[in-house]
């Protein structure tokens, strides 16, 4: 069973659709006690940094996702998701993330903000995981990016400059875009995701 | 790189999609369900449902529909038409839609944009603007492009941008229907203004009127409907034409 993670933090809808088109059993999870029913876990998200990690703390999934990642079980983090595991944002200044990746989230400074649309994330590092995928287009939707601080790049795009748009670390895997809405692409990284990680 | 995206509008009637020329001899245009897997599979990059029912209940159904959608076709969805109070963007976003647009709600109460922005995020504000010249100005048109708001589009989408709009939706109401191609120089004038993604809409009868809105416009999307619902081209078709001329797309 998979677990979204629901702490108030938008849309869960289209994430819980595509696992559950791929014919995977999921459910969205309001508590962490639900953790104990489910073997792999998601933690989406759109709005800000700051409200998020609060919304972690008061509804008490932001120790439980430590514990999750402590134990090693397959997590997913999407967009903002990836952006919560890291120390702290630009978004919000004097918030700590759940800092499981060393680094930050920094804001685009370029010509156009937000990076709205379909860009090519393409594949690097050398993990298992990252020589099943292959470059693809991926819908992304964001204003922020993560810069990690140690090696865990598992796709890169190019914005005007050239970023980490998804990590991989042991079970830890997160992405800048949203493969529940990128179409074909989107729903195979899912499907990898759940069937190699 | 990013990509320039490839937008179908499905006009929505009473819950069913369908084509007509000004709310006349509405015709059924197919399953919406198909229909939105059908442009999935040929490359469309989102979908934008538009009702053009005017009642609570067709906007209800065309909830209901794009409910049905979401499940089953996995790109970004925008819904526009009768969305009126941040409650209605609230029951789009929980149907399924990911931004929803509006037009006449935001000209005649701009705080719209600022509080869907805040609540839900401008990632998910589409700022819809029937735009008509008039003595040598653009100026944005309310009510369906049937009154003059009286503020001048530039001032208006300068204004939306401030507010947390996410996206401008930019209609040529001289150009809607006649597939003469899109208004290059009003789209030129709002991609120059703001730093937002603006997509070009009204006009598109010819392949090369869609490369122009990105060559000379400097659009991010392009949005556009008898053409592809009258199957006269085909989404691969465009995006192939785009992409040998230099246009990046996905395809």
């Amino acid at each position: 069973m998979i677990g979204i993670i629901d702490y108030g933090a938008g849309n869960l809808f289209s994430v819980l659709n595509s696992i559950r088109y791929l014919g995977y059993p999921v459910k969205v999870l309001k508590d962490p006690s639900e953790f104990k029913d489910v073997d792999r876990i998601v933690l989406p998200g759109v709005g800000s940094f700051g409200i998020a990690i609060q919304n972690l703390i008061s509804s008490r999934f932001y120790n439980s996702i430590l514990e999750w990642i402590d134990s090693k079980r397959p997590f997913l983090g999407i967009c903002l998701g990836l952006q919560l595991l890291f120390e702290f944002s630009e978004e919000s200044p004097g918030v700590k993330g759940l800092s499981i990746i060393r680094g930050y989230v920094k804001k685009f400074n370029v010509k156009k903000v937000p990076h709205i649309g379909w860009n090519l994330a393409m594949v690097c590092g050398d993990s298992a995981f990252s020589k099943s995928l292959k470059d693809d287009f991926y819908y992304f939707i964001h204003s922020y990016y993560v810069v990690p601080e140690e090696d865990v790049g598992l796709f890169k795009t190019e914005y005007y400059i050239e970023y980490i748009s998804g990590i991989i670390k042991d079970n830890i895997v997160a992405v800048q875009f949203h493969p529940e809405k990128s179409s074909f692409a989107g729903l195979n990284f899912l499907k990898k995701w759940i069937e190699l990680c | 790189m990013l990509t320039k995206r490839i937008i179908p509008c499905l006009d929505v009637f009473e819950g069913r999609v369908v084509k007509g020329i000004h709310f006349k001899n509405l015709v059924d245009v197919g399953d919406p369900v198909e229909l939105a897997k059908f442009y999935n599979d040929e490359g469309a990059d989102e979908l934008v449902f538009l009702d053009i029912g005017a009642s609570y209940r067709s906007k209800s159904l065309m909830l209901d529909m794009v409910n049905k959608v979401s499940q089953v076709v996995f790109i970004p969805i925008s819904v526009g038409g009768g969305i009126r109070t941040v409650e209605d963007i609230r029951n789009a976003l929980l149907s399924g839609a990911d931004k929803v647009s509006f037009c006449t709600a935001a000209l005649m109460n701009p705080e719209l944009i600022r509080e869907g922005a805040r609540i839900f995020g401008s990632q998910c504000i589409v700022l819809s603007v029937d735009a008509k010249k008039e003595d040598n100005e653009y100026f944005a048109y309310k009510l369906g492009g049937r009154v003059n708001s009286g503020m001048k589009v530039l001032q208006w989408v300068k204004l939306a941008e401030s507010l947390g709009a996410g996206e401008i939706l930019l209609n040529s109401i001289d150009r809607d229907g006649t597939k003469l191609g899109y208004d290059i120089e009003l789209l030129r004038a709002v991609t120059d203004c703001v730093s937002i993604p603006v997509i070009a809409s009204g006009g598109a009868g010819e392949l090369y009127q869609i490369y122009e809105a990105f060559s000379l416009g400097n659009a991010d999307a392009a949005l556009m409907a008898s053409i592809i619902h009258r199957k006269e081209f085909g989404i691969k078709e465009i995006k192939r034409y785009l992409k040998d001329r230099g246009i990046n797309v996905r395809l």
